[in-house]
C-alpha cells in the first residue's frame, strides 16, 4: 500500500499554504512532517481526511480498497478530541465504533489499551485533558482503517501515555498500516521518513 | 443501517440529557401560545378562528430555535469532521440528526398541542386535525431548518439568521398546514388536497434539505 501525493496545492484563505508537494508514504513506514508553525502541517493532513479542498494536484492511494475514498479510509486524530460530554467514556466509543464499521478492538480492549477501562462509565465531562486525548486516540482502535493521520499526537499526554501511544502507532506500522504525523516532539517510530515543510532549514551557526 | 441506527441512538441520548435542550422547544411553544389569548383578548369566536394559525406558527418558531446546535456542537468539538470522514453519505447523516432533533423536540410539541388548542377554544375535531398536521407537518420545519444550521455552522450566535433565512422557505408548510386545519371543521371544503400537498412539501424538504445542508457543511469545512 503506497499514498501518493503528487504536485498537491492548497489555499487556505487566498494564501498558498501548500505548492506543489510531491511525496509518497509506504506501508509499514511513518511519514513525519515537521516545520514551523504555520507551515502547512495540519493543512496536509486535513486536506489527506478530506476535510479542505485540494488547490491543484491529486491523493492517491494505491493497493488500498477501490470503493472508498482516500478519506473513507483514514483515521483523522487532530487537534480536537470529537467527544461529547454528556456520553460516558464507552457510549463515546462504542459510537464510534459503530458508525465507522469494520471492527477492529472492542470498546473494553481499546479502553484497556489507552488505559481508561476504569473509567468506563464516567461521563467524559469529567475526564482532564489527557484522558480526553487517550479516549479519542483509542477512535483508532476500535474501526480498521489502513492510514493514520496524527496531528500533534502527543500533546497534553503524559511520558507513559505517550510510550503507550507510540507503542500502538508502531504495532499499527508492524501490521502493515500507514502513517502521517505531524509533530513538533521527536516521535521514536519504529520505521520513519521525514518531510520538513515550510522554511524550516535552520540558519546554520558558523 | 447500523451506523445510521447508532447515530440516532447517540443524538437522542445527547438531546435528552444534560445540556442537550429537548424540551426547551415544546417550552417555548407552551409559553408562546399561551401569551397569545392575553393579548388579543377574552374573544372566544376570535381565538377559535386563529387558534390553528397561533398553533401553527408557535410550532414553526420553536422549531426554528432549537435547531441552530443542530451541527454546530458537533464541529465545535470536532466531530463534523469524523462524521464527515465516515462512510455513510453526509445526507443521510444529515436526515438522520433531523429526525432525532424532531423526535426529541417536535414530537413533544405535537404531543403539547392538545392542551394548548384548549386555550385557543378549539372544538375537538378542529383539535384533531391541528394535531395531524402538526404531525405530519413538522418533521418539514426541521428538514428545512436544518439548511439554515448548516449554513450558519461556523457562525456564533447563528441561530437568529438561521430563522431569518429559512423562515420565507417554511410558508408553503405553514400555508397548507393551516389551510387543511381550516378545511377540517369548515364544511365543504375538502381535508384532504391541502393535507396531500402538506405530505408532498414534507418528502420534499426532506430531499432539499439532506442535499443542500450536507453541501452547506462541505463548504463550511474549510
Amino acid at each position: 500500500m503506497r499514498l501518493a501525493i503528487e504536485s498537491l496545492s492548497v489555499e487556505r484563505g487566498g494564501r498558498l499554504v501548500i505548492a506543489g508537494l510531491t511525496v509518497a508514504a509506504k506501508a509499514g513506514t511513518a511519514l513525519v512532517v515537521t516545520g514551523p508553525n504555520g507551515a502547512g502541517k495540519s493543512t496536509l493532513i486535513r486536506t489527506i481526511a478530506g476535510l479542505l479542498p485540494l488547490a491543484a494536484g491529486s491523493i492517491r492511494l494505491e493497493g488500498g480498497d477501490p470503493e472508498l475514498t482516500v478519506a473513507e479510509q483514514c483515521h483523522y486524530f487532530g487537534h480536537q478530541d470529537g467527544l461529547k460530554t454528556a456520553l460516558t467514556v464507552k457510549e463515546n466509543l462504542a459510537f464510534w465504533r459503530d458508525f465507522y464499521g469494520r471492527p477492529a478492538l472492542s470498546v473494553i480492549e481499546a479502553l484497556e489499551v489507552v488505559g481508561l477501562e476504569h473509567l468506563s462509565e464516567l461521563p467524559a465531562a469529567y475526564l482532564s485533558a489527557g484522558q480526553r486525548r487517550r479516549l479519542s486516540f483509542a477512535r483508532l482502535l476500535i474501526s480498521h482503517r489502513p492510514i493514520w493521520l496524527l496531528d500533534e499526537p502527543t500533546s497534553a499526554l503524559d511520558a507513559g501515555s505517550e510510550v503507550r501511544l507510540i507503542d500502538c502507532v508502531n504495532d499499527h506500522l508492524v501490521s502493515g498500516g500507514l502513517v502521517i504525523a505531524a509533530t513538533h516532539a521527536p516521535l521514536t517510530f519504529r520505521a520513519r521518513e521525514s518531510l520538513a515543510l515550510g522554511h524550516v532549514v535552520a540558519e546554520a551557526s558558523p | 443501517m447500523k451506523p445510521l441506527a447508532a447515530l440516532f441512538l447517540r443524538e437522542w441520548r445527547l438531546s435528552t440529557r444534560v445540556g442537550g435542550g429537548a424540551l426547551m422547544g415544546a417550552l417555548f411553544f407552551l409559553i408562546v401560545v399561551t401569551v397569545i389569548p392575553f393579548g388579543v383578548g377574552p374573544d372566544l369566536k376570535l381565538l377559535a378562528r386563529i387558534g390553528p394559525a397561533i398553533l401553527w406558527i408557535g410550532a414553526l418558531l420553536a422549531t426554528l430555535l432549537s435547531l441552530d446546535r443542530l451541527f454546530q456542537a458537533d464541529r465545535d468539538d470536532g466531530a463534523l469532521d469524523l462524521l464527515m470522514m465516515g462512510e455513510t453519505p453526509l445526507e443521510l447523516v444529515v436526515v438522520v440528526k433531523c429526525l432525532a432533533h424532531w423526535a426529541a423536540t417536535g414530537l413533544p410539541l405535537v404531543i403539547a398541542a392538545p392542551f394548548l388548542a384548549v386555550f385557543m377554544n378549539l372544538d375537538p375535531p378542529a383539535i384533531g386535525a391541528t394535531v395531524a398536521t402538526l404531525l405530519v407537518g413538522t418533521p418539514a420545519l426541521t428538514f428545512l431548518g436544518a439548511i439554515g444550521a448548516a449554513l450558519t455552522v461556523s457562525l456564533r450566535r447563528g441561530g437568529l439568521l438561521s430563522a431569518i433565512l429559512i423562515l420565507p422557505l417554511t410558508t408553503p408548510v405553514l400555508i397548507f398546514g393551516v389551510s387543511a386545519t381550516t378545511a377540517a371543521v369548515t364544511e365543504p371544503t375538502p381535508f384532504l388536497a391541502p393535507f396531500l400537498i402538506l405530505v408532498a412539501l414534507v418528502l420534499f424538504s426532506l430531499v432539499v434539505g439532506a442535499i443542500a445542508a450536507a453541501q452547506a457543511l462541505r463548504l463550511s469545512a474549510n
